[in-house]
């Protein structure tokens, strides 16, 4: 017994060595700068002026909490209207058809593509002067590239929720499809025999079934996407700017103060998607627990 | 009446096709023409001027194999940044394989207690963003002396790798029957032999999707390597980030072709591992 319990513990080391000195203690360093506690700049004090700062100092707190708000909206907007057509796209995807392998191959191509190459992608073909301005000049909709909406930096994060959409939606298809496979068409037709209609059918058949799955991929792409670097500093604008963008240029500025402040951003980031998180898992929990 | 409903469902599925095949079409274009102006559609004149341009093809007239060897060996950005996320992907996949290879057997076979409080320390950086760990990690490694370094890169690399190579593999050892391994044994053969012959077979599946999504989780990483390779440490998401924000199209477009090449292939191998059951997927949310 006891060599097993050594065995345990010697092949669990190195994984958690890496998380806890590399993860944890970056987050717990951050957080020590962020409390102003800055050797390097001999600065030993501990305060949470850097915290008061960023959320309530004239000079940025307009800019933190639109940021807060782009955010919010960016992830929740996202996350939803990727499961959506991810849903529709599974479901419609399953009967047999012309050309089914190939669409499959399609719908599934964004999952290994790095979110900066979809985010690069999104201006080639939303831009004012990208590939669907053109085809809309070509078909005499519009005149100028001007006259296209502005769908990329723009200042309600359209390009950035397009971005988001285009590749989450291929994780949410991935694994609808495979939850979808696995329950086989017998539950569909038990229902049609017994007089469901297709609304029905997909309101109190499918859609309870495939939840759970549904769900815990949402906490997946709603976490990345309010924390993700790549995608909003593409394709985002200054003002208002997301929090993740504002924290690194933060971070970046020379003045070694306003690293703190860049610090104080990234922990309030974390502490928000830990939040959301749990109370999505207190949420659903719930939800379950009732049904 | 079905029928046509049947059908429209089909078209608005291909649709949806053509339209998430349309970045990839605006790449190619993009890449392989240089005047494409508004309004047109398809660019008048191809030319490799980008791929000219960027050094990965030679000028016109140079175009031999002595030509192309020649080229590639003055060393140009993209080839060393090529190489660079090759050799941290590669290392990086071998390195969080071995580590998580006992960590995962003893997860997926065992219980004991405060299981499920490792597992949930194990996978907490795929919830919280990088960002909240590499500002603070950054300062100790600028200490440390691992800042500007490929060593630094590798080793910022595994932190988002790690989890998800544990769980993958955590999940295989679950579906393992480790009985066959004491039968080897009673029949003589050591731990090695046991090893290779019994135990590798049965994984080896499992761990090949495992080790190609941890090599693409470390080949999409941008702000972990830019921060730590502070500048010297140049990869191909690098440079895609700073010639699209530069705002040359062309170049932009052949650079990311090169960037999702590999992306693409790994994909094409393992479409039919990929479903939402595995691990593996879960992974995906990373990249």
């Amino acid at each position: 017994m006891g060599g097993e319990r050594l065995k345990i513990i010697l092949s669990l080391t190195p994984p958690l060595l890496i998380i806890f000195t590399l993860f944890f203690g970056g987050i717990f360093y951050g957080f020590l700068q962020s409390l102003g506690y800055q050797p390097a700049i001999g600065k030993y004090e501990i305060n949470f002026s850097a915290y008061y700062n960023v959320m309530f100092s004239e000079r940025y707190a307009k800019l933190f909490w639109t940021g807060l708000g782009l955010n919010l909206w960016v992830s929740f907007a996202s996350t939803f209207l990727a499961a959506v057509f991810a849903l529709f796209g599974a479901l419609a995807i399953r009967k047999t058809f012309f050309a089914k392998t190939i669409c499959n191959f399609i719908y599934s191509l964004n999952l290994p593509m790095p979110h900066l190459v979809v985010a690069v992608g999104i201006i080639f073909v939303f831009s004012q002067s990208g590939l669907l301005a053109r085809l809309a000049s070509q078909i005499g909709l519009i005149g100028s590239p001007g006259d296209f909406p502005v769908l990329v930096k723009d200042k309600y994060g359209l390009g950035i929720i397009l971005a988001y959409i285009w590749k989450e939606a291929a994780f949410f298809f991935i694994i609808l499809m495979s939850v979808l496979q696995s329950l086989g068409e017998n539950f569909e037709e038990l229902a049609q025999s017994l007089g469901a209609n297709r609304w029905q059918r997909f309101r109190y058949v499918i859609l309870p079934l495939v939840m759970p799955n549904l769900f815990s991929a949402s906490i997946i792409v709603f976490a990345f996407s309010f924390g993700a670097y790549e995608v909003p500093a593409l394709l985002g604008v200054i003002y208002p700017q997301m929090l993740p963008v504002m924290a690194f240029e933060f971070f970046l500025n020379p003045d070694l103060n306003a690293r703190s402040e860049g610090m104080a951003l990234s922990i309030i980031i974390a502490i928000i998607v830990m939040i959301l998180v749990v109370f999505y898992f207190w949420l659903t929990q719930a939800k379950i627990r009732k049904d | 009446m079905n029928n046509n409903l049947k059908k429209i469902n089909i078209y608005a599925i291909y649709l949806g096709a053509i339209i998430l095949i349309l970045p990839l079409i605006a790449f190619f274009i993009n890449a392989f023409s240089f005047r494409w102006f508004y309004p047109q559609v398809i660019p008048k004149e191809l030319s490799l001027q980008a791929w000219v341009r960027l050094k990965l093809i030679p000028k016109p007239g140079q175009r031999t194999f002595e030509g192309f060897i020649e080229l590639w060996a003055s060393n140009p950005a993209v080839i060393k940044a090529l190489l660079n996320s090759l050799s941290i992907g590669f290392l990086v996949t071998i390195v969080s394989i071995i580590i998580a290879l006992p960590a995962a057997r003893v997860l997926g076979l065992l219980n004991f207690r405060f299981k499920k409080l490792i597992i949930f320390i194990m996978v907490s950086p795929t919830i919280l963003p990088p960002i909240a760990f590499v500002l603070g990690l950054n300062i100790n490694f600028i200490s440390w002396g691992f800042s500007g370094n490929y060593f630094g890169v590798c080793l910022v690399h595994l932190v988002p790798i790690m989890p998800y190579v544990v769980l993958t593999m955590t999940g295989i050892f679950a579906n393992y029957n480790p009985d066959f391994e004491h039968q080897a044994r009673t029949l003589g053969a050591n731990k090695t032999r046991t090893f290779l012959l019994i135990t590798l077979p049965a994984i080896a599946p499992g761990m090949v999707v495992a080790a190609l999504f941890a090599f693409l989780v470390s080949w999409s990483q941008y702000l972990l390597t830019f921060l730590i390779g502070a500048g010297k440490v140049m990869t191909l998401p690098l440079l895609v980030f700073s010639t699209a924000s530069s705002g040359n199209p062309a170049l932009t477009a052949a650079i990311s072709i090169i960037f999702i090449f590999p992306a693409i292939l790994i994909l094409f191998f393992t479409s039919k591992f990929v479903s939402g059951e595995s691990g593996a997927t879960s992974g995906f949310g990373k990249i």
